[in-house]
């Protein structure tokens, strides 16, 4: 809370105050990168932000402040960043103090998503943490009259051969340029690991299991208001008559804040504010229009959308000649929720002109422009920082709730202001995963080997992340409304809609296009994994239909078809570890494969699992699953092997349970009893993951891997065990009886 | 049923006497069989016999919560001790793998398994009895193509002399009446496929008809109301509780969807009857209402005039739509039953969210305007869990939240507020009974077991 | 008129409106971060507590039915620098991702484990069947309790309720 007033000064100024080795403390990265087009490029987001400050700091006491523009969302990156620094600066992970996503403090790393903040800033702190040290056994060795290569590192000291040392704290104060990182650094060999790719307990678990402050909802702060927003019954509707004098007469009100139809109410208590919300949504009327499509037949309402088509791939004559057998199908993903356990949450203060939002936002940058511009401030007066939330798994409610508080902390000037939303209010107005249709058609060549590959998806946009004050709730509903920005088809090496659209294996002949929907009758953004969930479960689904029509095992199949000997890797190690071969199946019992590349350049993953299918009741229970992982170099094995069971089993829940509901007007799913999820009786018996570890191999992302594969690989071991193929997802019990012959 | 270990004694001698003296108890064994390839089956017909068997609720009895399924060995309690439901998938050693169509048949309509030993009533054959042959046939062929499961069957557990099996023909003798259903050519073909379900397969009075100290359903006062898994079956003739009265739309509404805006949702054993009922026609749903409706007869213009002024009321208060919590919050008040429910129940029950996601308005409640308060208290006490994987009505159990004195305060609340029938009495001891377990309550979780108050669509 | 609260063996005077519910005044009121908030409906299960040593949900939980009851969250359990047992299982078994719903998960464990010690995976399933868990720890939120149950017999005794006392 302290020190939100930093913003304004000066990189000169923290130059002349810091007084210590990394001082310079370079908020203008991006400045400093375009300065440095000529340059090599510099690894992960040094390109970005290449002083040294920016991310290491030591002062003359030896405090070692590492800082990071990734936020910590229960992904467990705050443990593997604070490995990375202390494995190369050659001190106890204890030592580290990390200062995660601000932007008062830390660099812009823009958001903390796709499953790059090991590959970004795990790879810059590691790279300048690399050359601190350098820097240090430089100095010291200049001091100690000997050579750097010469010297021993322990417990923050540096000691010569004679038994002279001198602490970091020591040689930093005597340091003080700011230094710009170099394009190669002296990293410590894999072989040589004391702290990296050894599990180390998480070091935010002790305060989570003790009731300690970990969360923004757990901020308290003197003066502090509590803030519920009523939100408009459905998307779009206008507030056309509201009687405030109910609320008003309530105790402990502090006001009701009205900006054209953003509506909320501020209570000193917090049930206070909950009560006088519900009295205020049921004195406010609403003029709503009927815009929702038909839930039921979403292929064709899908299909209406399409404005543009993308190529995402091509090669060869991807027309498919009349005589081959070819394997055709349509697949569905309908809207899914992030459903975070706790609704958003923020807390904003409005000072001197001057706000701070702490918020479990993803991008405290780009939401910092957003929030700025929707109040008409300079972005220099406006400070994000991230509070850790509840999990995410995407653009969830955070930034929305960070727009609603910093709203209402303008009205109310000098106090504090949290907003918590309602579960209800979380449901209803996050913005969901989109839709997807997917459609297929692919042919075997005489070889048994795939010869065509024809794929097209419909989908929106995966990403509506600020982006402006138009993406913001608020700023939407605000009488100056600021309208969404139009969705734009971007098609990149990382993909969207299309991630992971263009299969990794090998075949001659492919055209893979990107049916573009600009239109979003409901609100999206993006979903863990964004489009590689629905494609990969149309391509791994498919791949086992062409293994079939071949005549071949999956798993040789999928071998058959891979150039990628990491690949390959995961498939055996998965497979071999399941048994595959050995496999006999209990009755009501198959099993399934499946396998990708997540983003087609990120971590590998192959899966192998059961799934035991009651006909009668249309139940479905995964019983055991396997799996192999590719992650690069480890840093955290424990910490991948967390990550990757968390993503089964909430892609387990996706594929078996979700979907958004609604009528014309109305999101209908807005709570548990109608959004129902993954519960302990049917979570697996076993989940295992074995770690392929790659020394001195980049970083790879993980957190999403486990996305595409799970849903088809429950999708193939229930064709396995029924003989019967699903396309539409979920696989609900009234899918499954309805699939299934009785 | 609680004096029902009194007139055990008398019960005994009267079953030892006709038992015993007719030697009525014997039956051949029918020839095993070795167990029919499945797929000699037909496929029509088995998915006929689906459907049956989903009117039937057989999964329910037949199925432990999260075990396999038709695979037995569910605890039913009874006044008499407690019955483990059988294995009747085809396993050979353990199911039915061995039983003949005759068998199975006899079984059905007469009570009897294929070695000859008289079966318990707790199977209900009594209404199983009027099952026509060709409808055995196709549930025959539908069990006989599941997956055989090996589970031995528990033992009963039954007061003396009770686990004498011979003596269940005494009691066949004086309540037993074979079938097939007759039709009544004075009644439509609808009435006549709803009887015929409601009173044979679907066997709606072995909860809802009472029973007498036997355990025999008094033919007398049928649909009168009973009881099952420490549930009330609530009188389905023309005494139902309901405060708006049901009428045949209701009826077949709430049988389709397991829930009806006026009658809110299905919980306790109707729960799992409905969620099965999924897997029934329309035609036949609708036969039932048909039925059921012509039982209750047309509602007294006293209960008419009633329930049109709690429809004016809740219509009046209209609906507020999901995403609004409207609960108002109550004044603050002296009354701790009132102040227990404006704190503890109206956030969901004066939401006005609409049924069945939204607490049912208690001016609707049968359960709150009922004779006897056990199932409100159930409900108090357990809540609704939640169905695994399905959209479901969720409620939460406030017995670990309510101490006794608190649930008899809003159960007192509930009834002055919401019903304009007298106060209930005897709340404490009934509470007190229900948390200790001394009325045993059955609250399955739903793994297995179908409580979706969601519609499959059953096609014709 | 205020309403007394016993919360971790500690009595508390609270001033809030007897229908408030439980969970605000507990972080309101009291700065305990332990019960979260998740739904406010009784859905979730992240604002599990104790009360006389049965998991009560304190989102739909009204002080005033409370009063004088023996209440306990997470914080009644230990503390970051000496856990207890159900706490040092899930510390063991790294048994939190976001850690969100983790206080709820330990309370019913808890209050399982109080009840029934050899609580088998069976018996654990089904008292965390409530609560729901977003990030899917679920594998290590089983392994948690079990290590809980194995640390508590290993501590001798039955475990014991800081709140109770
Ligand atoms: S917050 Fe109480 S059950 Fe969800
Ligand atoms: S650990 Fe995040 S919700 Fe359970």
């Amino acid at each position: 809370m302290d020190g939100h007033h930093e913003i304004a000064l000066t990189r000169r100024h923290l130059l002349a105050s810091a007084g210590a080795l990394v001082v310079g403390f370079s908020l203008a990265g991006r400045g400093f990168a375009q300065d440095n087009t000529a340059a090599p490029k510099l690894p992960g987001s040094l390109a970005d932000s290449p002083m040294l400050d920016s991310w290491i700091r030591i002062d003359g006491e030896g405090v070692i402040t590492v800082f990071t523009g990734k936020a910590e969302l229960g992904q467990g990156v705050r443990t593997a960043l604070i490995q990375i620094a202390a494995e190369e600066l050659a001190v106890d992970p204890a030592e580290i103090r990390l200062v995660t996503a601000d932007t008062g403090q830390t660099p812009d790393e823009g958001y903390t998503a796709g499953s790059q903040s090991m590959q970004n800033s795990g790879t810059a702190i590691r790279n300048a943490a690399a050359q601190v040290r350098e820097l240090l056994a430089e100095e010291a060795a200049r001091r100690l009259n000997t050579a750097p290569d010469q010297l021993r590192a322990e417990q923050k000291k540096l000691t010569g051969p004679d038994g002279h040392s001198l602490t970091y704290g020591e040689l930093a104060e005597s340091m003080d340029l700011p230094v710009e990182a170099a394009p190669a650094s002296p990293l410590t060999p894999h072989a040589r690991f004391k702290v990296m790719g050894k599990p180390l307990q998480r070091v935010d678990i002790p305060a989570k299991v003790t009731g300690g402050r970990a969360y923004v909802q757990d901020l308290r702060m003197d003066g502090m208001v509590h803030a519920r927003v009523v939100r408009p019954p459905s998307a779009g509707a206008r507030l056309v008559a509201l009687d405030e004098s109910k609320v008003k007469a309530m105790p402990g009100i502090v006001a009701v804040i009205r900006d054209g139809d953003f509506l909320a109410v501020a209570a000193e208590r917090e049930f206070q504010a909950v009560n006088a919300m519900r009295i205020l949504a049921a004195a406010a009327q609403w003029q709503e229009s009927a815009t929702l499509p038909a839930r039921q037949d979403l292929p064709t309402f899908l299909k209406s959308l399409e404005r543009q088509v993308g190529t995402v791939a091509q090669a060869g004559t991807p027309d498919i000649p009349s005589d081959t057998k070819v394997f055709r199908a349509r697949f569905t993903r309908p809207y899914q929720m992030h459903g975070s356990i706790g609704p958003s949450c923020a807390v904003a203060l409005m000072q001197d002109d001057a706000l701070t939002v702490w918020t479990h936002t993803q991008g405290v940058y780009p939401d910092r422009k957003a929030i700025a511009e929707m109040l008409g401030m300079p972005p220099e007066k406006v400070r994000l920082i991230h509070t850790e939330g509840s999990g995410c798994y995407g653009h969830n409610g955070a930034d929305d709730a960070g727009a609603d508080a910093a709203l209402i902390a303008k009205a109310l000037p000098g106090r504090p202001v949290r907003v918590q939303w309602m579960r209800e209010q979380e449901h209803a107005n996050e913005p969901y995963g989109p839709a997807m249709l997917t459609e297929i058609a692919a042919a075997l060549g005489p070889d048994g080997k795939i010869s065509h590959w024809n794929y097209d998806l419909w989908s929106n946009t995966h990403s509506t992340r600020p982006g402006g004050a138009g993406s913001l709730l608020a700023g939407r509903s605000m009488a100056k409304a600021y309208p969404p920005e139009p969705a734009e088809m971007e098609i990149t090496p990382s993909g969207n809609g299309d991630r992971n659209a263009d299969p990794l294996y090998t075949v001659p002949n492919k055209r893979v296009l990107w049916h573009f929907l600009p239109d979003m009758p409901i609100r999206v953004s993006a979903l863990r994994s964004l489009g590689a969930y629905a494609n990969v479960f149309s391509l791994e689904s498919t791949m086992d239909e062409l293994a079939r029509m071949a005549g071949a095992d999956p798993v040789e199949f999928r071998l058959k078809h891979l150039d990628d000997p990491r690949a390959a890797a995961v498939i055996r190690e998965a497979a071999d570890r399941f048994a595959w071969s050995r496999y006999q199946p209990a009755p009501g019992q198959g099993r399934g494969f499946a396998f990708a590349r997540y983003k087609n350049h990120a971590a590998y993953l192959a899966m192998a699992l059961t799934v035991r299918v009651e006909r009668e009741t249309g139940h479905i229970r995964v019983e055991r699953v396997v799996t192999a992982i590719d992650s690069g170099e480890i840093v955290n094995p424990d910490g991948i092997r967390n990550q990757t069971e968390g993503g089964i089993l909430q892609s387990l829940s996706w594929t078996l349970y979700e979907q958004v509901t609604f009528d014309e007007r109305r999101i209908t799913s807005i709570d548990w009893a109608t959004y129902p999820i993954l519960r302990f009786s049917s979570v697996p018996d076993s989940i295992e993951v074995h770690i392929v570890d790659r020394p001195d191999q980049p970083f790879l992302g993980t957190g999403e891997a486990a996305q595409g594969p799970t849903g088809a690989a429950i999708a193939n071991a229930i064709r396995d065990a029924t003989g019967v193929r699903l396309y539409d997802l979920p696989f609900t019990r009234d899918r499954v009886k309805a699939a299934l012959a009785v | 049923m609680r004096f029902a270990r009194v007139l055990i004694t008398i019960l005994v001698v009267i079953l030892v006497l006709a038992g015993g003296g007719l030697l009525l108890a014997w039956k051949p064994a029918i020839a095993p069989i070795a167990r029919p390839d499945p797929a000699r089956f037909d496929a029509a017909l088995v998915k006929r016999g689906a459907q049956l068997a989903a009117a039937g609720d057989c999964i329910a009895c037949h199925t432990t919560p999260g075990g396999k399924v038709f695979a037995g060995g569910l605890a039913v309690p009874t006044p008499f001790g407690t019955i483990y439901s059988t294995n009747i998938t085809p396993d050979e050693e353990t199911g039915i793998g061995r039983w003949s169509e005759a068998a199975f048949i006899r079984a059905l309509r007469s009570g009897v398994d294929r070695e000859g030993h008289q079966l318990y009533p707790a199977f209900p054959y009594d209404h199983f009895t009027l099952v026509t042959d060709d409808d055995d046939r196709a549930l025959y062929a539908y069990l006989m193509t599941r997956q055989p499961v090996r589970a031995e069957a528990k033992a009963n557990d039954l007061v003396f002399p009770l686990g004498f099996r011979p003596l269940v023909a005494g009691w066949k003798l004086l309540y037993f009446r074979q079938g097939p259903f007759q039709p009544d050519p004075s009644k439509d073909a609808a009435w006549n496929r709803g009887a015929y379900l409601a009173e044979g397969l679907a066997h709606c009075g072995a909860c809802h008809t009472p029973r007498n100290a036997l355990g025999a359903e008094d033919r007398d006062h049928p649909f009168a109301g009973g009881e099952s898994e420490g549930w009330v079956a609530y009188a389905i003739d023309g005494k139902s509780p309901a405060p708006l009265p049901w009428d045949e739309a209701a009826l077949a509404f709430y049988l389709r969807h397991g829930w009806h805006l006026a009658h809110g949702v299905a919980r306790g054993p109707m729960a799992e009857v409905t969620g099965n009922l999924d897997g029934v026609p329309d035609s036949d749903i609708a036969g039932i209402a048909h039925y059921i409706a012509d039982r209750m007869g047309p509602p007294s213009p006293a209960r008419q005039a009633r329930g049109a002024g709690v429809k004016a009321a809740i219509v009046a208060a209209g609906d507020a739509g999901p995403e609004q919590n409207q609960a108002v919050p109550a004044a603050a008040t002296e009354d701790r039953g009132a102040a227990l429910y404006g704190a503890s129940c109206a956030s969901c029950h004066d939401s006005r969210r609409p049924l069945p996601f939204g607490g049912m308005n208690f001016q609707l409640s049968t359960a709150v305007n009922a004779p006897d308060p056990q199932n409100i208290v159930n409900v108090m006490m357990y809540g609704l869990p939640p169905a695994d994987g399905e959209a479901s009505a969720v409620m939460p159990a406030f017995g670990g939240t309510l101490d006794d004195d608190d649930m008899v305060a809003v159960l007192d609340y509930l009834r002055r507020t919401f019903s304009t029938q007298p106060a209930w009495s005897g709340l404490k001891k009934l509470v007190a009974d229900t948390r200790s377990g001394a009325h045993p309550v059955t609250v399955r979780p739903t793994e297995g077991i179908e409580r979706s108050p969601a519609h499959i669509g059953a096609e014709d | 008129m205020s309403i007394h609260l016993k919360v971790n063996g500690r009595d508390h005077a609270i001033d809030s409106d007897p229908d408030t519910p439980l969970l605000y005044v507990l972080r309101g009121d009291l700065a305990l971060n332990g019960a979260k908030f998740g739904c406010g409906l009784g859905q979730c299960g992240a604002c599990t507590v104790m009360v006389d040593g049965k998991a009560a949900l304190s989102c739909v939980t009204p002080i005033l039915a409370v009063e004088g009851r023996a209440i306990t969250t997470v914080e009644g359990l230990g503390t970051a620098e000496n856990p207890g047992p159900m706490q040092r299982g899930f510390i063991e078994m790294q048994a939190a991702q976001c850690g969100y719903c983790i206080a709820g998960m330990m309370m019913r464990g808890q209050a399982l484990l109080q009840e029934n010690p050899k609580a088998d995976d069976r018996a654990i399933r089904e008292a965390l069947q409530f609560n729901l868990c977003r990030c899917g720890t679920h594998m290590r939120i089983l392994q948690a309790i079990h290590r809980a149950g194995e640390l508590m017999q290993q501590a001798g005794a039955a475990p014991s309720n800081p709140g109770a006392g």
